[in-house]
């Protein structure tokens, strides 16, 4: 039987462990002491825990500056790099460097580029008389610190999706609005936009739900602080789960996290009548 | 689905829209301008890194900092390399990695090959479970599945690593596009001469499936490779331990020691380096089917 195997795997690691960290958010459950059902207590708790206020806002800040820029970015580089000039495979290749770079390995060197004194994001902005700030120990710049470095990895991957879509995007559209006279800029509007609509919601889809996923750079290059100012979802996931050994209350933050992906990923399906192009691509 | 096959079997760069002559004659030296600054900057901490792997702890105290290390300081690496065992930590990783690469495409083929070929009743309703799953984050199910491994009593071992990771929706996902892409009339000639269902697959479908296969190899060794919360919670001895995770360890120990830290890092950066040059065309490939597969 060809399934066997997948659907035995898939229903013992991801089938039940999805059902089961639902039961589980209603659960005391220490990892030392064992579990004791509590119904909505450890909602109730999050309610008035502040670092997870602060942890949900932190992860809705992180996804609303990233995500916009990886896809603008994405999409930049895809329109620059679709042009058949002689060595842009080279640039391709360049773009997408970061996203296949480690994690951790890469945000070490950014914890170094963000250092105050001889770190090199300063020293640059000094080039241009900017004092800049102690990036990643100020509660105001932390974040934007983590955006930068998680936009700069991301946006090869947007770009390779994009250019994917460009490319599937029929020449003789572009033959017909040039006959007529279309300058680029209008046929970028009239023609590349709509077409690419798909593809920008897939991008826009996977995107939000990646960043509500960021972890990494977050307990690497701040563990998230200072206090709590880069503590993400994700991050309190694995403080709660795995240093304080409350199983229950991580599952109860997990949960809304998957609760807010779901509810944000359908709300773009649901938008998109409004501005995703069906037309012929489709059939 | 056609979109899905053309977007696999002709490479992305075949079809490049030309340069428009006669737009203006400047046109392609802005646009490589451009294209060269933005890859300066992309490239910047990539090569920050390797040179900071280089330099004396006085060099890489310099303000403002130095570019190019007055001295190359080649005996970092054997420095990290001594401080922690950075040689194991790969071998864990590529044990890991390989290991959920390969048993992933084995369980999604077989899998994707039933979703495609296969009549069996409440097959739909199974499959889109499976789809189902692709949008819930993997941090959500991360407690279970952990549980689920401390009750096998596979802790900090490789089969707490590998197994939970073996199956995937996005692969199945993937290969069952690509599947109902291939004419059902090659497999159809084989059946009438009595190959089994297991032999049209093993002999038809596998060796046409080539690219789609490497693709879905080549995305799951990166990313596992990268992964670090899944192996950070399992793992908790140099027997098992990950590179991401030990880079992470070894953060924890020499916090300040740049240069220490900069070697580890392209230490573990190098390996996947080399497979993404290696292995470019198929991981782009890969890249570019999940994003017609969300069609």
């Amino acid at each position: 039987m060809f399934l066997l195997p997948s659907v035995v795997g898939f229903f013992i690691f991801t089938a039940f462990p999805v059902v089961a960290a639902i039961g589980l958010a209603f659960y005391d459950y220490d990892l030392l002491f064992g579990r004791e059902f509590n119904g909505l207590q450890n909602f109730q708790d999050l309610v008035k825990d502040d670092v997870f206020r602060a942890a949900f806002v932190n992860t809705l800040y992180f996804t609303l500056a990233s995500v916009p820029l990886s896809v603008v970015l994405g999409l930049g580089a895809a329109l620059l790099v679709n042009h058949a000039l002689r060595g842009v495979v080279i640039f391709r290749t360049i773009y997408l460097l970061p996203y296949v770079t480690v994690t951790v390995a890469v945000a070490l060197v950014w914890r170094w580029i963000y250092l105050p004194e001889v770190g090199l994001m300063n020293t640059i902005l000094g080039w241009v008389g900017i004092d800049g700030p102690n990036w990643l120990t100020s509660k105001t710049w932390a974040m934007p610190a983590l955006i930068i470095m998680s936009v700069w990895k991301s946006f090869g991957y947007n770009m390779v999706i994009f250019l994917a879509g460009l490319q599937a995007i029929p020449q003789h559209l572009y033959d017909a609005a040039k006959v007529d006279g279309a300058t680029a800029w209008k046929r970028f509007i009239h023609i590349t936009l709509p077409m690419l609509s798909p593809t920008t919601l897939f991008v826009m889809v996977i995107s939000f739900i990646g960043s509500f996923q960021v972890f990494d750079q977050a307990l690497v290059m701040t563990n998230g602080g200072p206090g709590t100012s880069t503590t993400t979802l994700v991050l309190y996931i694995y403080q709660a789960g795995f240093q304080s050994y409350k199983m229950g209350y991580a599952s109860a933050i997990a949960l809304v996290l998957f609760v807010v992906v779901a509810a944000v990923t359908a709300l773009q399906f649901m938008l998109q009548r409004r501005w995703v192009y069906e037309g012929e691509a489709r059939r | 689905m056609t979109t899905m096959t053309s977007g696999v079997s002709e490479p992305a760069r075949t079809r490049s829209r030309s340069v428009q002559p006669g737009t203006s004659s400047a046109f392609p030296y802005i646009l490589f301008a451009i294209l060269a600054g933005t890859a300066v900057i992309t490239l910047i901490p990539v090569v920050w890194m390797l040179l900071t792997a280089l330099k004396t702890p006085a060099d890489v105290a310099a303000d403002p900092p130095t570019w190019i290390p007055e001295t190359l300081r080649w005996a970092n690496f054997s420095d990290a390399w001594n401080f922690a065992p950075f040689g194991r930590y790969l071998i864990n990783s590529l044990v890991m990695a390989g290991g959920i690469a390969i048993t992933q495409v084995v369980t999604s083929a077989l899998a994707a090959y039933a979703f495609a070929r296969l009549r069996f009743p409440g097959r739909d309703a199974l499959f889109y479970i499976y789809l189902g799953t692709l949008i819930i984050p993997p941090q959500v199910t991360v407690i279970p599945q952990f549980l689920i491994v401390r009750e096998l009593g596979w802790v900090d071992s490789f089969a707490g690593l590998i197994i939970p990771q073996a199956f995937t929706a996005f692969g199945v996902f993937l290969l069952r596009q690509f599947f109902m892409g291939i004419p059902y009339e090659l497999e159809e000639a084989a059946r009438i001469d009595g190959a089994s269902r297991f032999q049209s697959f093993m002999r038809i479908i596998l060796p046409l499936s080539g690219p789609a296969l490497a693709s879905l190899a080549i995305f799951a060794f990166m990313f596992h490779w990268n992964n670090l919360l899944w192996p950070l919670i399992v793992s908790n001895t140099d027997k098992t331990i990950p590179i991401a995770v030990g880079l992470t360890r070894f953060q924890g120990e020499r916090g300040t020691d740049w240069e220490l830290l900069m070697a580890a890092s392209v230490i573990a950066t190098v390996p996947v380096l080399i497979a993404y040059f290696a292995a470019q065309r198929w991981f782009v490939q890969g890249i570019a089917m999940s994003g017609f597969g969300g069609r």
